[in-house]
């Protein structure tokens, strides 16, 4: 068991000199280091600690709060289906289904070839045009079975 | 200065209180019990549990009192059928996530959650109940176990550890119904930065947080008769057990304790204070010597200000955020180091008892000391030199597993020859109290008289403030000590490690013209220490303090070099201060670690 010697390990100092080292930058800092690198590794979190310095316990209690920030290695696209009821009582279980099936896995995992993440997110207000998706920050809604295979399709031709 | 005073109602009567007041404090005043959970008076607040909720009159919504503060004229109700209504629901709610095994659990009996329960009448689970527990035990710290399994996320250590000690070993994690309170990773608690302080513990209102305790150990050695089992007993838990018996705070028990730790079987029961004395001799010496190092010698490499080193959680504390400045640390270890170090070395052999047959036991306010005693380094005699520490709350459970009440005890003195301790021995006890035992020793070392205080009490340094400094210039020297002449010593004393970081962070900018600091990690000292009776309020600190200097002041022998039965110590065995057997047996070094977490 070694403690970790941040002095030596830097993965985000290039992010970090762009911030003020207030308490108040720690949030978009997790943003922008979840954006840029996917998510927020143990180092990362003792690099914003030092930085800020606070507890690395807040920066990840924090991490922990918000689960568009990862600590987890992420695919390219996240998939986030909606959870919440409207997309529920609209079919959300098909949209589900597919979902699995077209990327074979399940949901918290990862495609082997890094390229998909597949989640749940709370309501993202597209109630009126339930189900709906998100694939990063774009909105996919009036989901069909039909409609999601082709989005994928679309993002595997992308790469 | 003139306060803007408020007019206000509870439950239909007139007071007049201070504009800020909170309502809590207000009914407090107004000898209105209110119940609470997630406040502490020790805490900011945080008003998360709604258990304190009150009516103001023209408010639709319930108000938690604890975070109500009185700007204006209001009228406050305490008691109200939805007032009880919803404390029960909010009761019902915290125990419907609880695992409430009452029965093994440390804090039966002296649960604030259990309390409520009682006092709000709950006979049913009105929502499902826990009846298996969901998370394992941590029980990977010397010092504190972690059971989530009782926590209802109150938060009270999370602002512990960050508040008062400026730690933040623990936090809040997800959110929600899935809310926890853990640890960076969520490692176990002796993978990241913890001082073993236990405040958490003192704090906490279930059993979620405890102390690591060896009772079973030491019944197990105490009916082994081959084992020579010691106890040393620190200054602070004879101020403090008495609570566990009913006695109010601030009443000194040390003779019926000593009666009834020979009841329970220990073979020996020595005093604390005398190893105190012991450090007050070693400690002072060395900053005599690092001081005509650096003012005759000019030597830079020597570090001024010494800083004490007899509280473990301090000293992990240091080795945490300030692994460049340990050379300020003194060498010394604390009382209970060298005291276990002597007991198997000096009186193993004047007794004629082979050392590995003895177990000696620290009954301590602390539970850093259990942390410290199993130091690798601390195990200079040959053996492991302290094989246990013991909190007060668990010396006192062990008191009454052996049938055995304090208030009905005879008094008894400590054994001879390691239990006879000076006053100034005692009052390590306190914060400011190591200082003051420094000072009376140096002082007279250097001088030939006694320190310029009235009855030796150095006011400027006892109190509560959470930062004392004080300065003392040396006047009159002794010859071999001239170069002291004339000489202002600047000292400063500070309790919780919160102070501590306002002192080191001066230290380290080279801002502190000190020459000796006195820290503590615990807030109030070692009487509010992690492993002393719960509840520990402003008030109840106080009366220990009150009880440590009422005690010390008709005490026979009240400066460390004049205690007869260590200056026999030094004649037979140790030579004189910082010998080279002091220096094998009495002085360590610290180890450098991180300020993040361990991984591996
Ligand atoms: S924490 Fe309190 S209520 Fe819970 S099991 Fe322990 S004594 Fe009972
Ligand atoms: S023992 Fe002290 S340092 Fe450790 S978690 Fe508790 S309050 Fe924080
Ligand atoms: S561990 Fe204790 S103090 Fe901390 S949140 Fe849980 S119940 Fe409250
Ligand atoms: S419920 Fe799915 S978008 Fe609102
Ligand atoms: S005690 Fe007031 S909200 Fe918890």
């Amino acid at each position: 068991m070694v403690n970790i010697d941040i002095c030596k390990q830097k993965e985000i100092s290039g992010i970090l000199v762009r911030f003020e080292k207030r308490r108040d930058s720690l949030l978009p800092i997790l943003i922008e280091v979840n954006r840029i690198h996917g998510f927020i590794t143990p180092i990362a979190m003792a690099e914003i600690a030092e930085f800020l310095e606070i507890p690395v316990a807040e920066v990840h209690g924090v991490v922990s709060f918000y689960h568009f920030l990862s600590t987890k290695k992420r695919g390219k696209y996240t998939v986030r289906l909606c959870k919440t009821i409207s997309c529920e009582m609209a079919g959300k279980e098909k949209i589900e289904k597919i979902l699995k099936k077209e990327l074979g896995i399940n949901f918290g995992e990862t495609t082997s070839d890094g390229l998909f993440t597949l989640e749940y997110t709370n309501c993202i207000g597209m109630c009126d045009k339930s189900p709906a998706m998100l694939v990063n920050d774009n909105v996919y809604f009036n989901l069909t079975p039909e409609k999601v295979i082709k989005v994928i399709d679309e993002l595997r031709k992308r790469d | 200065m003139n306060r803007e005073m408020i007019d206000i109602r509870i439950d239909g009567k007139e007071f007049k209180v201070e504009k800020g007041t909170t309502i809590l404090e207000a009914c407090k005043m107004a000898g209105i019990n209110i119940p609470t959970l997630c406040y502490h008076p020790d805490l900011t607040v945080a008003g998360i549990c709604r258990i304190c909720v009150v009516e103001i009159e023209g408010m639709k919504t319930l108000t938690p009192a604890c975070a109500f503060q009185i700007e204006r004229p209001v009228s406050v109700k305490t008691n109200s059928p939805k007032i009880r209504k919803a404390r029960r629901i909010n009761l019902d709610l915290l125990l419907s996530e609880h695992y409430g095994d009452c029965y093994t659990c440390v804090r039966n009996g002296k649960c604030e959650l259990q309390s409520l329960a009682r006092d709000y009448g709950i006979d049913n689970y009105r929502f499902p109940s826990v009846i298996k527990p969901k998370y394992e035990i941590d029980n990977s710290s010397y010092a504190i176990v972690r059971d989530q399994n009782k926590c209802i996320s109150c938060k009270r250590c999370i602002r512990t550890c960050i508040d008062l000690q400026k730690v933040g070993a623990l936090e809040t994690f997800g959110r929600g119904h899935s809310v926890r309170i853990s640890t960076a990773l969520n490692k176990p608690i002796a993978e990241v930065i913890c001082i073993n302080c236990g405040q958490c513990i003192n704090r906490c209102p279930t059993g979620a947080l405890r102390a690591n305790d060896p009772a079973d150990f030491i019944w197990e050695a105490i009916d082994d008769p081959e084992k020579f089992v010691i106890i040393q007993t620190a200054p602070s838990p004879r101020a403090a057990i008495g609570e566990e018996f009913g006695y109010p705070p601030g009443t000194s028990v040390t003779k019926k304790l000593n009666a009834a730790l020979r009841r329970i079987g220990f073979d020996r029961v020595f005093d604390t204070n005398f190893a105190a004395d012991l450090t007050i001799m070693e400690e002072g010496s060395e900053l005599i010597e690092r001081l005509k190092k650096r003012i005759v010698e000019g030597d830079e490499i020597v570090k001024v200000p010494m800083i004490t080193s007899c509280s473990p959680g301090w000293v992990k504390f240091a080795e945490h955020y300030y692994p460049e400045h340990l050379n300020h640390l003194s060498t010394c270890k604390s009382p209970q180091q060298m005291f276990g170090a002597i007991i198997k070395t000096y009186y193993a052999r004047k007794v004629g008892i082979d050392p590995s047959k003895i177990v000696v036991v620290a009954l301590m306010p602390c539970a850093a000391k259990k942390f410290e005693c199993n130091r690798p380094e601390m195990r200079d005699s040959g053996f492991k030199d302290v094989d246990f520490g013991l909190t007060t709350r668990e010396m006192a459970t062990m008191i009454k597993e052996a049938g055995i009440d304090l208030k009905d005890m005879p008094e008894k003195d400590f054994d001879h020859p390691l239990g006879l301790g000076s006053g100034a021995g005692l009052i390590f006890g306190a914060t400011g109290g190591v200082m003051e035992a420094a000072i009376r020793t140096v002082y007279e070392i250097v001088t030939g008289k006694p320190v310029p205080f009235k009855n030796l009490e150095i006011t400027p340094i006892r109190g509560m403030e959470g930062v004392r400094e004080a300065s003392l210039t040396i006047e009159n020297t002794l010859p071999e000590y001239r170069w002291l002449e004339g000489v202002t010593l600047n000292v400063a004393v500070a309790h919780g490690t919160a102070n501590a970081k306002k002192i080191m962070d001066k230290v380290v900018k080279g801002e502190a013209d000190y020459h000796f600091i006195e820290i503590m990690a615990c807030p109030g000292g070692c009487l509010g220490g992690g492993g002393q009776p719960i509840p520990t309020t402003p008030e109840i600190r106080m009366a220990r303090a009150r009880a440590i200097y009422e005690e010390e002041k008709n005490l026979p022998v009240r400066k460390s070099h004049e205690n007869p039965e260590l200056q026999q110590l030094y004649k037979e065995f140790l030579k004189h201060p910082l010998s080279e057997v002091s220096h094998k047996l009495l002085h360590t070094h610290y180890t450098p670690r991180g300020k993040y977490f361990f991984v591996g």
